[in-house]
């Protein structure tokens, strides 16, 4: 018996060395990976055409996560679509806030006080900041890292945890109002903003000394899911994802809203594309989002207490005491719950930078106090699109990373 | 036909002037609202003349007027990385034809946008290489965004597949 054993062995070692040299394929085969796919974070089906373990062509099927946004903002008021917008990227809820609103003032043609414009970019940044931990946390998480996971997790705890003192709630925030924010920050606000900013800050030295020269981290990550330049103007890809191409198209720079104009950042961009750029670009990113951060709490200090609504009837409840003791205000309060605000007629779009590119709101209105159409323009769904592309030729396992590093967001994609 | 002090518009109404029907500048918006049949035309001349370069298709929607005729608007959002600027191209589609070119052609990013508009509005695009419904199955019935299509109604419940 031992003796077939030898032989077998044997016998098999010599073929595979006779196979060695030879460009092996063998026949196609067809893999279901999700919808739910515990190394993937986020509900989509890939179907992948496979050549061993290398992809032919990949089908995304998306809409898992589709819950009519769009159907249900056109059969409410233009209030009520503000806590839909929170769960379009329910990693940075409030900068679909922020978008939605804005593109609603520009119908409205109103501006908001400065104090107000100021919030809004710092809980902007914060959310975008929560949305890059998220993203290069769980990145690592699904390429087995699980301590630099828990470091990116807890920062964005801290995050959140700015949010809730600011807005009362973690994750769905619903912090922005047409033409203000819900109320001012808390007293406290500053000194805690700063304590925590210090404490990401350290967390984001742990986190980069433990993965941005990390040999397996960086072996998976470059020269995988490449795209180039021109590929990506042409499937509209916007985000870190075109600037790891070298493109410094970042919105707050380019058409800049609200105060970013007067705001001291930098984008950083990439050379190649690839996945390892795409990390670079996100990490830098949350450095920028820290030192925004830092520059509005400056300025609020600055600028002092002072109304973060526009006075604007239309748009914003009478004040509590009045409503109380006067006729007219209580009337304006009652027609302002119940019918909400009438928008002029007429069609807009806005654009704003979110966490993932491009995140625009194109909204039509017929004078009613219902939209006639609220388009969201998703960077996720857009971004992912020419994943395939990314794909084609690349090895199985290069679809974790790239998947993670396009950052699609169910919420957002499937609207 | 005026172009609203845009040079964008003079640009377009001097290149192709009888593909305009109408054109605006509304809260910063430039507009234009073309001939539904002559729609790659005008969006091949938009991507590759020298002065406008408009070089991404960041968005394509549609708009359901119910009681106007016709009846679709299909909204085509450009934007010119090099130039920095915007501009809205429209087009109405009569809700028996309900049918437009599609861009596929010329930026592989209207594939899923288009393919999203088929689902939700039901407006087909000419030789587009892979209709199929985006966000929805393929046993949905109805397309869900038009303004007929109640928010309550219930679909069928769908089998397995195989």
């Amino acid at each position: 018996m031992p003796e077939v054993s030898n032989r077998l062995t044997y016998r098999r070692l010599e073929t595979q060395e006779d196979d060695f040299g030879r460009d092996l394929h063998t026949e196609h085969q067809l893999l279901n990976m999700g919808p739910s796919h515990p190394a993937t974070h986020g509900t989509v089906k890939f179907l992948i055409e496979l050549d061993g373990e290398t992809i032919c062509d990949i089908d995304i099927q998306v809409g898992y996560l589709h819950r009519g946004f769009e159907k249900e903002c056109e059969s409410g008021t233009w209030y009520q679509a503000i806590p839909y917008t929170d769960r379009l990227n329910y990693n940075s809820a409030i900068l679909a806030n922020v978008g939605y609103c804005l593109a609603v003032e520009k119908l409205l043609e109103i501006e908001t006080p400065l104090r107000c414009q100021w919030l809004r970019v710092m809980a902007s940044e914060l959310s975008r900041l929560g949305d890059h931990l998220t993203r290069c946390g769980a990145a690592c998480l699904e390429l087995q890292a699980m301590t630099p996971f828990l470091y990116g997790i807890e920062a964005r705890e801290l995050c959140w945890d700015l949010q809730e003192i600011l807005c009362g709630a973690r994750v769905t925030s619903n912090y922005v109002r047409i033409g203000g924010v819900k109320h001012d920050m808390p007293r406290e606000f500053p000194a805690v903003c700063r304590e925590y900013i210090a404490k990401i800050r350290a967390l984001l030295r742990d986190f980069e000394a433990v993965v941005t020269s990390n040999r397996i981290f960086v072996d998976r990550l470059t020269g995988t899911g490449v795209i180039s330049q021109e590929d990506c103007i042409r499937y509209a890809v916007t985000g870190p994802i075109l600037r790891s191409t070298g493109v410094p198209l970042d919105l707050r720079k380019a058409q800049p809203y609200l105060v970013y104009d007067e705001i001291d950042f930098d984008v950083p961009v990439g050379e190649v594309g690839d996945n390892y750029d795409r990390y670079l670009v996100c990490v830098e990113e949350m450095q920028q989002s820290l030192r925004i951060v830092e520059q509005c709490l400056a300025q609020l200090e600055k600028l002092g207490p002072g109304p973060v609504d526009v006075l604007d009837p239309r748009v914003r409840w009478p004040a509590k005491g009045r409503v109380f003791n006067r006729m007219e205000e209580l009337i304006q309060q009652f027609k302002a719950v119940t019918e909400g605000p009438r928008v002029p007629a007429g069609e807009g779009y806005l654009a704003i930078e979110s966490a993932n590119g491009e995140l625009g709101f194109y909204l039509v209105s017929d004078g009613s106090a219902v939209p006639v159409k609220v388009r969201c323009r998703p960077p996720s769904l857009i971004n992912l699109a020419p994943m395939g592309k990314m794909l084609k030729g690349a090895m199985l396992a290069d679809l974790i990373p790239t998947f993670d590093f396009i950052n699609m967001v169910g919420g957002e994609c499937d609207r | 036909m005026d172009d609203c002090g845009s040079p964008i518009l003079r640009r377009l109404l001097d290149s192709l002037p009888d593909a305009v029907r109408e054109t605006h500048v509304r809260l910063g918006d430039v507009t234009a609202q073309i001939d539904a049949e002559r729609v790659l035309e005008v969006l091949r001349f938009l991507r590759d003349d020298p002065e406008l370069e408009f070089d991404m298709l960041s968005d394509v929607t549609a708009v359901d007027y119910l009681g106007e005729e016709p009846r679709f608007e299909v909204v085509y959002h450009l934007y010119s990385l090099p130039k920095n600027h915007r501009l809205r191209v429209k087009a109405r589609v009569s809700e028996q034809a309900a049918e437009i070119s599609s861009a596929v052609e010329l930026w592989p990013s209207a594939n899923w946008l288009e393919r999203e508009v088929w689902d939700l509005y039901g407006i087909r695009f000419r030789d587009h290489p892979d209709l199929r419904r985006l966000l929805l199955y393929e046993e949905f019935e109805g397309h869900p965004l038009r303004k007929d299509y109640p928010k309550e109604r219930r679909q069928p419940l769908v089998g397995p597949r195989n």
